[in-house]
């Protein structure tokens, strides 16, 4: 009788097991938790956070029949999460992506819903140059959900008068400026090196700086040799030229941007400068408040590379993020989504709430509202960046396919370090193409 | 959802139960049931599904397209792969030169009658109780060349560009691997020891055998099978380790610590080259299978025969 039991327990619990992990293995289908038709968001901690949960606190108080679960993730553990949910039908029903390649994917594999209808409102306030962003082929996919986030040169104006410096405009003057900083024993630029994305901005810019923006384009569309452009194997050699100059120290291997430990040396005087992106800016005012509002942090815009084809006003960056609405969501779930979009993204409230901690929307007609914020002129500085630049180029890992784009940052990693020289680069990502 | 399943299920075992004893002895097979269902979903099915993705070319999205062998073509003429797979080679022999030995004389030590010995282990022990991530956080903060603590104590030595220089981002993720593993060695060499009798050192004393004899003479061999246990853990653990070198490193700088395991994982989710991600898996499986196997036979331990005959 006793191993009976012992038997039929047995049996129970391999049952239960069994039934414990199918449920494990087709549940899930909508994460977040909500009714299971309920539509479901995940956005991403840190920035601009505040403002996406006052905006989906609104939302579902003013809906309670139709709440929207948001969960929160770390900027690359949402990345790399994602793209396996969209591509196994679990997406939840609202996508933060930063549209480029990865929303051109999801465009092409169906996996995201034609969104033009009940969007318009929001896309005639936008900046068209932004707003085009989330459209392929005239129709849109996604639409910008915060603020707008071009790559500044910020530096440490303290540091700069100590040393005697001035404010760069060509690359040739940051080059005597590195030397002339380097003579005061500071870091001339912080780089976050480990997390090499930062190594990103610097080719950017240089490479529209020498050759414009056609020069990226042209490995956007695939064409033979587009890596091999006179203008990317100058910008390369520049990187290396800066990096044995000593331009970035002789440690930004161990500078990692995730903990904002290139802002952290900018803030506490051992560098001088940093090309970062305009989201850096909230840490600098949460973190040394006294550098901010005595006027020792200042902002421009890159240097120019003399005899360069590029325009100068001419940007890189993020234009914004943005929100896609997956194709695997209930039709209700899409339906309160675009609600959502239409009523909440980038409302008035927004708006301030951005404002507030010194970011920008990208929306026309921001002026008068810059004008009564508190420290209008670094806002008005970035706002004007964006309205009028003639380009704004997207981050190329985000613009490329993901394959090119882990292969660039491999790369170009490697030309900071010295291990390989431009023509090496050129070679070894033309053969991605 | 959970209910019906569980009845159904239970309904379809009960004729199991009445089947003829075969073995009345040892227990039912049905204990290793859910041991079995758990192996076989999450292990034995999902390489199957690897096996399979390593002949198709997926990006994650979509749907997967045949590619016969050309990821593996691909895979094993990759010069980041080849040198993912050197490196892997570095790191397994690296781990295993710092912590065997280390081990090996903290178990001894841990295992004797010293004063304060067991503060001491208790002490040594605290590595093992941190998560990967938190350690690989801690030494970065730690050996920042520009906040850290070479920069707090003004050493210069110490202020060295640890995580960003090629030539040493190995050597230090080998030493935070050892530092993070040794505890559990020195404790599986402690019980080793342990377990030696006693008698076999009063003989040994009685010889005129002295301590540094005694070691080589009868600890050691004594100590064989917790070796080849200790080495197959750390062999075949830092084939496929992963978590630790990831936060630290990345894999950076440029290629310099991206072995085969974070080789895998970023080709298959920064990259989203999900075939050769998947070629890459099948050969950590293999090599992983082959070693330990190897281990087993080489040091002939699967015979486990006793080493204490006649005491």
């Amino acid at each position: 009788m006793k191993l009976r039991t012992a038997r039929r327990t047995g049996a129970i619990a391999t049952a239960v097991a069994v039934a414990a992990t199918l449920a494990a293995c087709g549940g899930g289908n909508q994460p977040g938790g909500a009714s299971s038709d309920g539509a479901s968001a995940w956005a991403l901690t840190g920035g601009s956070e505040d403002m996406f949960r006052a905006s989906f606190e609104d939302w579902n108080a003013e809906n309670p029949e139709r709440e929207i679960a948001v969960d929160w993730f770390a900027n690359d553990a949402y990345k790399e999460k994602i793209r396996t949910a969209v591509g196994s039908g679990n997406a939840p029903t609202l996508v933060y992506s930063w549209a480029g390649g990865t929303l051109a994917d999801y465009a092409e594999n169906g996996n995201v819903v034609d969104i033009s209808d009940g969007t318009q409102d929001l896309l005639d306030r936008v900046i068209p140059s932004v707003a085009a962003n989330g459209q392929i082929d005239g129709t849109t996919y996604a639409v910008p959900n915060t603020q707008s986030q071009p790559v500044v040169l910020y530096y440490n104006q303290e540091v700069l008068d100590a040393a005697g410096v001035e404010v760069p405009t060509t690359y040739d003057e940051l080059l005597d400026a590195a030397a002339a900083l380097q003579e005061a024993d500071v870091i001339p630029v912080a780089l976050a090196g480990q997390s090499v994305w930062p190594e990103l901005m610097w080719i950017q810019y240089l490479t529209d700086r020498i050759g414009g923006p056609e020069v990226f384009q042209a490995v956007l569309d695939g064409e033979e040799g587009a890596w091999s452009d006179p203008a990317i194997v100058e910008a390369t050699t520049r990187i290396q030229e800066l990096v044995d100059a000593g331009a970035f120290g002789d440690a930004f291997g161990s500078v990692n941007a995730d903990q904002n430990a290139d802002i952290a040396l900018v803030q506490t005087g051992k560098a001088a400068f940093v090309l970062q992106g305009s989201w850096v800016y909230p840490n600098f005012l949460e973190s040394s408040p006294e550098l901010v509002e005595s006027g020792g942090l200042g902002y421009t815009t890159f240097p120019a590379v003399d005899g360069g084809a590029g325009d100068p006003t001419n940007i890189v960056g993020n234009p914004s993020n943005f929100w896609s609405v997956s194709a695997s969501a209930s039709p209700e779930a899409q339906e309160t989504a675009k609600e959502y979009i239409s009523t909440q993204v980038l409302s008035d409230e927004a708006v301030d709430e951005l404002l507030a901690i010194g970011t920008v929307p990208p929306l026309t007609g921001l002026e008068d509202r810059i004008a009564e914020q508190e420290n209008p002129e670094y806002l008005e500085f970035v706002y004007g960046m964006v309205r009028d630049a003639p380009h704004f180029q997207l981050s190329w890992d985000q613009a490329l396919p993901a394959d090119q784009a882990q292969a660039l940052l491999d790369n170009l990693s490697q030309v900071f370090l010295g291990q390989i020289d431009p023509q090496q680069f050129s070679e070894t990502m033309d053969a991605t193409l | 959802m959970t209910a019906p399943a569980t009845t159904d299920v239970t309904r379809e075992a009960r004729p199991a139960r009445r089947a003829p004893r075969g073995r009345a002895a040892g227990p039912s097979l049905w204990m290793a049931g859910p041991a079995l269902a758990f192996f076989g979903l999450f292990a034995f099915v999902p390489l199957i599904g690897v096996v399979v993705l390593s002949f198709m070319s997926w990006d994650g999205l979509g749907t997967p397209t045949w590619a016969g062998l050309d990821n593996w073509g691909r895979t094993l003429t990759d010069p980041v792969t080849q040198n993912a797979m050197w490196l892997t080679v570095v790191l397994t022999v690296g781990t295993w030169l710092f912590q065997a030995p280390v081990s090996l004389l903290l178990g001894v030590f841990m295992a004797g009658r010293q004063r304060y010995r067991a503060v001491l282990s208790v002490l040594f022990f605290l590595p093992l109780l941190f998560s990967a991530a938190a350690v690989a956080i801690a030494f970065t903060a730690l050996l920042d060349p520009n906040f850290g603590l070479g920069a707090a104590l003004g050493a210069e030595w110490l202020a060295q560009d640890w995580i960003g220089d090629p030539d040493l981002a190995m050597w230090l993720v080998i030493f935070v691997i050892g530092w993070s593993f040794i505890p559990l060695h020195s404790l599986l060499y402690q019980s080793g020891v342990r377990q030696i009798p006693a008698s076999m050192y009063e003989a040994a004393l009685l010889d005129g055998a002295g301590r540094v004899q005694q070691f080589f003479r009868i600890t050691v061999p004594q100590l064989k099978y917790t070796m080849v246990t200790s080495s197959t853990l750390m062999i075949v653990g830092s084939l496929t380790y992963f978590d630790l070198i990831f936060v630290l490193t990345g894999g950076g700088p440029g290629n310099a610590t991206r072995v085969l395991p974070l080789d895998m994982y970023l080709t298959g989710f920064r990259s989203y080259d999900m075939g050769k991600a998947s070629v890459i898996a099948v050969l950590l499986v293999v090599v992983g299978l082959l070693v330990s196997l190897a281990l087993n036979r080489l040091s002939g331990a699967n015979r486990m025969e006793s080493q204490q005959e006649g005491v």
